[in-house]
C-alpha cells in the first residue's frame, strides 16, 4: 500500500500538486488521469521519491519512504518512467537485467535464476525475440516493453506506470494493461485514455486545477458531470455488455469556462 | 519432464553465459599481450635487448629466477633502471586514463567526455608551470613537479566540486559546464605564468610538459602512489559496474533500480578526480586515449560496466606502452611527447566514430 497525505510540489511559483492526498491500495489498479499540466507524473514522482514533498509525508506499506534506502525502495517499488535511455549500449536481456539489480550486492553476479526471471518477465511482455538486440534499436513500442519487462524483473510488491500505453499499439495497450491487472501487486498507474482507465482500473484519481477533482471506484470517478468541466469537453458515457465508455464531443464555447 | 525442467535451468536463456566466457577470454588474451607488450618494449630502445633477456632480467630480480647471470651488467641496468619503470608507469598511466574515461562517459552521459573534461588537467598544467618556471614546490625535492602538479589537480577538482554542488544537484550537465569553465580558467592561469616568466627555456619544457611525458618515471614514491590509486580506482569502478549501467542510462532510472544518481556521482567525481590527479602529476595531459578506449572496450565486450573497466584498463595499457616506444624510437635519439602520438592515432579513430554516429542518426 502506498499512502500520500498532503503531498505539494510547485515548479516556480505554480504549485502543481497542492496538498493532494492519493492511498494505492493492495492488489489493486489505481488510475492516475487528467488533463495535460495537471500534475499526473509529478504526483508519480511524489510517490515513488525521486521528488520530495516539502510537507505532508509517503508511506510505502507503513514506512516513511524517506527513511528507506535507495536499495530498500527499489526492491519494494518498481517503476516505468517515460525515460527512453536512448542512447545506451545495452542489449535487451541486458537492460532487463538491471531489473535485478537491487536485490544483488555490489560483489554479487547476476545468477542463473537471475536469467530466469528476465527471461519470463521479457516473454510476458512478448519481446522473448529482442533478448539479443541493441536496446537503443528498438521501436518505441519494443522499448516500452522491455521497460516494462525490466520493471517486472525487479519483482517489487509496488507496479508505477508512467503512461506505459505510450508508443503502443491498441492490442499492445490492452496487452500491458491486462499484463498489469492480472500482477496482483499494488499498481499505481498514469493514464491519458479514460476508456482504457475505466477497463483495467479499480480506483482513480482524477487531478484537476492543483488537486484532487474527484477520487473513488472507476464507476463513481467517470462520470461526465465530473470529467466535463475538468477537460472541457463534452462527454457521453456508455455501459455495454457491464464495460462503461466514454463518447467525447467537443463542445461549443459556453463550456470553456 | 523432471530433466525437461532441470534443462531449462541449466539453459543459458539470456546468452549471459556466452557472453561472460567471451569477456574472460578476451580478458586472458590482453594479459598475454600486455605481458608480451611490457618485455618488447622493455627491450626496445638505443640499445636493443631481446624479450626473452629482459624477462630473465626481471624474473632476476623479482624472484632470483634464473639464478645464473647471462646478461651484461649494462644491460641489467637499463631494464631494470630506465626502463622498466617507464614501462610500467606507461601500462598504469594507460589504465587509468581509460577506465576515468569510461567512468567519466557514464557520469555525464556523452560519448565525447574523457579524463581531462573537469578541467584537473588545466588544475595540473598550472601547478606544473608553476614548478617549472617559478620553482614552486621546492621544498619536495625530487617531488617538486608532481607535487605542485598534484596540488594543481586538487584544487581543480575542489572548484569544479563546489561549482557543480552549486544548486544542490550535481547533475550531468552542471558536471560538464564546470569542468569546461575551471579548464578554460586555469589553462588562462597557465598561458599567464608562461607569459610572465619570459624563459623560452621554461616555456619549452612547460610546452613538453603539457603534451605528456613517461620520463619522469623512477622506481620511487611517485610509481608507489600511481599504482595503488589506479589500481584501487580500476577495482572500485569494475565493483560498481552495474551501477554505472543504471547510471548510464539516465537519473530516473538509476533512482527507480536503487542507485541514488546524485550521490553516486558526487563518489564517482571524488575517486576519478584523485586518480586523474595522481595520472597527470606523474605524466602530463596525454591526450585521446580516455576519449578512443571506452569506445573500443565497448565495441569489444558490449556496454555493460562489469566487462568495459578491466578491458578498457587493459587495452588502454597495451595502447599506451606502444605509443610509448613510438614516442622513443621514432626520432631517437630526440624523444617526441607521447601525446602527440596517442592524438595521431587517436583523430582517425574519433573521425570514424562520427562517421558512426551519423550512419545511427540517418
Amino acid at each position: 500500500m502506498i499512502q500520500a497525505t498532503g503531498v505539494y510540489w510547485r515548479y516556480g511559483a505554480n504549485p502543481v500538486i497542492d496538498g493532494v492526498d492519493v492511498t494505492a491500495q493492495p492488489g489493486r489498479v489505481l488510475g492516475l488521469i487528467g488533463p495535460n499540466g495537471s500534475g499526473k507524473t509529478t504526483l508519480l514522482r511524489l510517490l515513488y521519491g525521486t521528488l520530495r514533498s516539502p510537507t505532508g509525508q509517503v508511506t510505502v506499506d507503513g514506512d516513511e519512504l524517506s527513511r528507506l534506502s535507495p536499495r530498500e525502495t527499489a526492491r519494494r517499488m518498481a517503476v516505468v518512467v517515460q525515460e527512453t535511455g536512448g542512447e545506451t549500449a545495452l542489449t535487451v536481456a541486458e537492460m532487463v537485467l538491471l531489473g535485478r539489480g537491487p536485490h544483488l550486492s555490489a560483489f554479487q553476479r547476476t545468477s542463473t535464476a537471475d536469467h530466469q526471471v528476465a527471461a519470463r518477465c521479457l516473454a510476458r511482455v512478448g519481446a522473448a525475440h529482442l533478448g539479443a538486440r541493441a536496446f537503443a534499436g528498438l521501436s518505441g513500442g519494443e522499448r516500452q516493453r522491455v521497460l516494462i519487462a525490466r520493471a517486472l524483473a525487479q519483482q517489487a510488491t509496488h507496479l508505477l506506470l508512467d503512461e506505459p500505453t505510450n508508443h503502443l499499439d491498441i492490442r499492445y495497450q490492452h496487452e500491458i494493461l491486462n499484463l498489469v491487472r492480472g500482477l496482483d501487486t499494488c499498481a499505481v498507474v498514469v493514464l491519458h485514455d479514460l476508456n482504457l482507465a475505466a477497463r483495467y482500473c479499480d480506483d482513480l484519481v482524477l487531478l484537476g486545477g492543483g488537486g484532487v477533482a474527484a477520487a473513488g471506484p472507476v464507476d463513481q470517478v467517470l462520470d461526465p458531470a465530473i470529467l466535463e468541466p475538468v477537460y472541457g469537453i463534452g462527454i457521453r458515457r456508455l455501459d455495454i455488455d457491464g464495460h462503461l465508455h466514454l463518447l467525447f464531443q467537443p463542445t461549443d464555447r459556453e463550456s470553456v469556462a | 519432464m523432471a530433466t525437461v525442467v532441470s534443462a531449462g535451468l541449466d539453459e543459458d536463456v539470456l546468452g549471459i553465459g556466452a557472453q561472460r566466457r567471451r569477456t574472460v577470454f578476451w580478458l586472458l588474451a590482453l594479459s598475454a599481450v600486455l605481458v608480451v607488450t611490457v618485455l618488447v618494449a622493455v627491450g626496445t630502445g638505443a640499445i636493443g635487448i631481446d624479450p626473452p633477456t629482459v624477462a630473465r632480467i626481471i624474473g632476476h630480480q623479482l624472484f632470483g629466477v634464473p639464478s645464473r647471470v647471462s646478461w651484461t651488467p649494462p644491460q641489467e641496468a637499463i631494464v631494470w633502471q630506465v626502463r622498466l619503470p617507464r614501462v610500467l608507469l606507461g601500462v598504469l598511466v594507460g589504465a587509468g586514463l581509460a577506465t576515468c574515461g569510461v567512468a567519466l562517459q557514464a557520469m555525464v552521459r556523452n560519448v565525447l567526455a574523457d579524463p581531462y573534461l573537469l578541467g584537473i588537467n588545466s588544475g595540473a598544467s598550472s601547478g606544473a608551470a608553476a614548478a617549472i618556471l617559478f620553482g614552486a614546490g621546492a621544498g619536495f625535492g625530487q617531488y617538486a613537479l608532481s607535487t605542485s602538479a598534484f596540488l594543481g589537480a586538487l584544487a581543480a577538482s575542489l572548484l569544479v566540486f563546489l561549482i557543480a554542488r552549486g544548486g544542490g544537484r550535481v547533475t550531468s550537465i552542471r558536471l560538464l559546464l564546470s569542468g569546461v569553465a575551471v579548464g578554460y580558467a586555469l589553462y588562462a592561469a597557465t598561458s599567464f605564468l608562461i607569459f610572465a616568466s619570459g624563459s623560452a627555456e621554461g616555456a619549452r619544457s612547460v610546452m613538453f610538459w603539457l603534451l605528456g611525458s613517461l620520463g619522469l618515471a623512477r622506481w620511487d614514491l611517485l610509481l608507489a602512489v600511481a599504482a595503488l590509486v589506479i589500481g584501487g580506482t580500476v577495482g572500485y569502478l569494475t565493483m560498481v559496474g552495474r551501477r554505472l549501467d543504471a547510471l548510464a542510462v539516465g537519473d530516473e532510472t538509476a533512482h527507480t533500480l536503487g542507485v541514488s544518481p546524485d550521490r553516486f556521482r558526487m563518489r564517482l567525481l571524488v575517486v576519478v578526480s584523485l586518480c586523474v590527479g595522481v595520472l597527470v602529476s606523474a605524466s602530463g595531459s596525454i591526450g585521446f586515449v580516455g576519449l578512443v578506449v571506452p569506445h573500443l572496450a565497448r565495441r569489444i565486450v558490449g556496454a555493460p560496466h562489469v566487462r568495459v573497466v578491466p578491458v578498457a584498463a587493459l587495452l588502454g595499457a597495451i595502447l599506451l606502452v606502444w605509443a610509448d616506444v613510438v614516442a622513443r624510437v621514432l626520432l631517437a635519439p630526440q624523444e617526441i611527447p607521447i601525446g602527440i602520438i596517442t592524438a595521431l592515432l587517436g583523430a582517425p579513430f574519433l573521425l570514424i566514430l562520427i562517421h558512426r554516429l551519423h550512419v545511427a542518426d540517418t
